[in-house]
């Protein structure tokens, strides 16, 4: 039983299609297909918006209903190739890949629930092998990462400069996306890195540290310039790096 | 006598859809006197991967606990006992298998589904774990932090025959095939181990929402940064996922190992019983 169950590949419903958009064999971008109509063109209106002077303002636009996606040139200037052919209106199969200009985008579909098309996807993956995708993806450092691909925006600068205590005056730079403040075992406090800020929290002890006076809650604080922090009994600002 | 845990743990769990999912699929179970964390990760549409994955976690508890007061885990000596525990966990499984794939088989709105599973059963100063598919376990020793689970899934296969590196694997298109999963089929094979536990220890389940979003240096620093207080620590890697992107649902289950917790064994426990 064993052995045929590893043979068997069953890909993991992840609720939704996506386009792999990609240039020179470089992967740019991973695109969730999330809504119903999905518009790709030059403008920044679009969806998708790829900013090359070959695609037109409005070029193309994907249509998904549940599990089917549909694809539609816009009476584009320089046309829209799935599989090299040039189409009009086409109904997306797993691993089509539409051209535009230079950029390609490979559409990957969602399996459906019922059994049947369960089956269908075991015995394609078992008969086509090892999946042939990663090679072809182009240098992998230069793809983009999860991280990057989200688009994390990283907060100002910001440091802590202790205000009392044996080292008064010290600064700390809040390079790292966690910093803790405080004794280990008495209060610790921890300063989070995170896109839209810095946020302290209390982590550690029956004392909470005070933020301007303020007793902190069990809450994360948002930091703002010039907070005053006390814990453990030194004072400490936090001020933002201009 | 059974498994005697209070206090011997700590446990916090946290789920989250994340930020792109419209639904959570995800499931997690945990239980501190009686030494069990479960969690699970539901696939199929509509639903049907949410109804996998709360199949899993509950039936799974439900009949580990009724084997723990049945006094499953109280035998002679050690080993015939880790036996015994070894063989509970496989054939709750079993029995949770079939139970997924028979209500999969009867309604058609749930064909298909499936959930993977890691589950962490803690006896007797050991751990026992089980998992099918790709959410992981991760322990937390000292400053090494490793993770105890080797995934079920394609990329997994394709970094063990050496098609592409673990740092490739991170770009991978095909992290989301698994090799194995609960309720898909008749019969399911999990993959069974048994690591010693030592006080100190944290020990981390997890979806891939979670290690696909945070690179494991970033799982430890959390946990190192947040050991003392598992409930933020928790928290912690769920934001740190969604500031990420949060693309798929993210779930986790910490356990935090507090003392040693040896099952007093052969005609103590039996004379122990005696007391009770």
């Amino acid at each position: 039983m064993g052995k045929t169950l590893v043979m068997v590949q069953i890909r993991k419903v992840k609720a939704m299609a996506k386009l792999i958009l990609s240039m020179d064999g470089l992967v740019l971008k991973e695109i969730p297909l999330l809504k119903e109509r999905m518009s790709i063109g030059r403008k920044a209106h679009n969806d998708i918006q790829i900013d090359n002077m070959a695609i037109s303002g409005e070029h193309a636009a994907v249509v998904t209903i549940l599990n089917d996606s549909f694809l539609e040139d816009l009476n584009s200037t320089n046309g829209t190739l799935v599989n090299g052919q040039s189409v009009k209106k086409h109904f997306l199969k797993d691993g089509d890949v539409i051209e535009l200009g230079k950029y390609k985008m490979k559409y990957l579909a969602v399996p459906t629930a019922p059994g049947e098309t369960a089956d269908y996807d075991k015995s394609m993956l078992f008969q086509s092998g090892p999946l042939p995708d990663v090679a072809t993806l182009g240098d992998p450092m230069l793809a983009t990462t999860p991280q990057a691909a989200a688009g994390t925006a990283a907060p100002p600068a910001a440091a802590i400069q202790l205000l009392t205590g044996s080292n008064a005056g010290r600064e700390l730079l809040l390079t790292k996306t966690l910093t803790t403040l405080g004794k280990p075992g008495t209060q610790v406090a921890v300063i989070a890195r995170r896109p839209h800020g810095y946020f302290l929290t209390h982590v550690e002890g029956a004392k909470f540290p005070t933020v301007n006076g303020k007793l902190l809650g069990a809450q994360a604080h948002c930091l703002v310039d010039h907070d005053v922090i006390e814990i453990a009994g030194v004072k400490m600002e936090f001020f933002v790096k201009s | 006598m059974t498994n005697s845990l209070l206090g011997a743990l700590e446990i916090a769990m946290r789920t989250d859809p994340g930020l792109v999912r419209g639904q959570n699929e995800d499931s997690v179970y945990a239980d501190c006197d009686h030494g069990l964390a479960i969690l699970a990760d539901g696939m199929g549409g509509y639903q049907a991967g949410e109804v996998a994955s709360n199949m899993a976690t509950t039936l799974l508890s439900s009949r580990l606990e009724d084997a723990f007061k049945a006094g499953a885990m109280q035998l002679a000596n050690r080993s015939s006992e880790q036996a015994l525990a070894q063989q509970t966990l496989i054939e709750a499984i079993a029995t949770v298998n079939s139970a997924i794939y028979h209500a999969a088989a009867d309604q058609s709105r749930f064909g298909g589904m499936g959930t993977t599973l890691v589950a962490a059963v803690f006896c007797d100063d050991q751990l026992l774990v089980a998992h099918i598919g790709d959410s992981r376990l991760y322990r937390l020793r000292g400053e090494a932090f490793v993770v105890l689970t080797h995934d079920h899934s394609l990329l997994q296969e394709q970094i063990d025959s050496g098609e592409i590196s673990a740092e490739e694997a991170r770009y991978s298109v095909n992290r989301n095939l698994v090799t194995r999963a609960v309720g898909v089929d008749p019969d399911v094979e999990a993959e069974v181990h048994i690591h010693p536990v030592r006080p100190g220890d944290v020990y981390l389940l997890c979806s891939d929402g979670l290690y696909d979003m945070l690179e494991e240096g970033e799982i430890q620093h959390v946990l190192e940064m947040f050991g003392a207080n598992l409930d933020l620590a928790a928290a912690q890697l769920i934001q740190r996922a969604n500031d990420n992107g949060g693309e798929d649902n993210v779930s986790v289950v910490v356990v935090k190992v507090l003392r040693e917790f040896p099952v007093a064994s052969g005609r103590w426990a039996k004379l122990w019983s005696w007391f009770r």
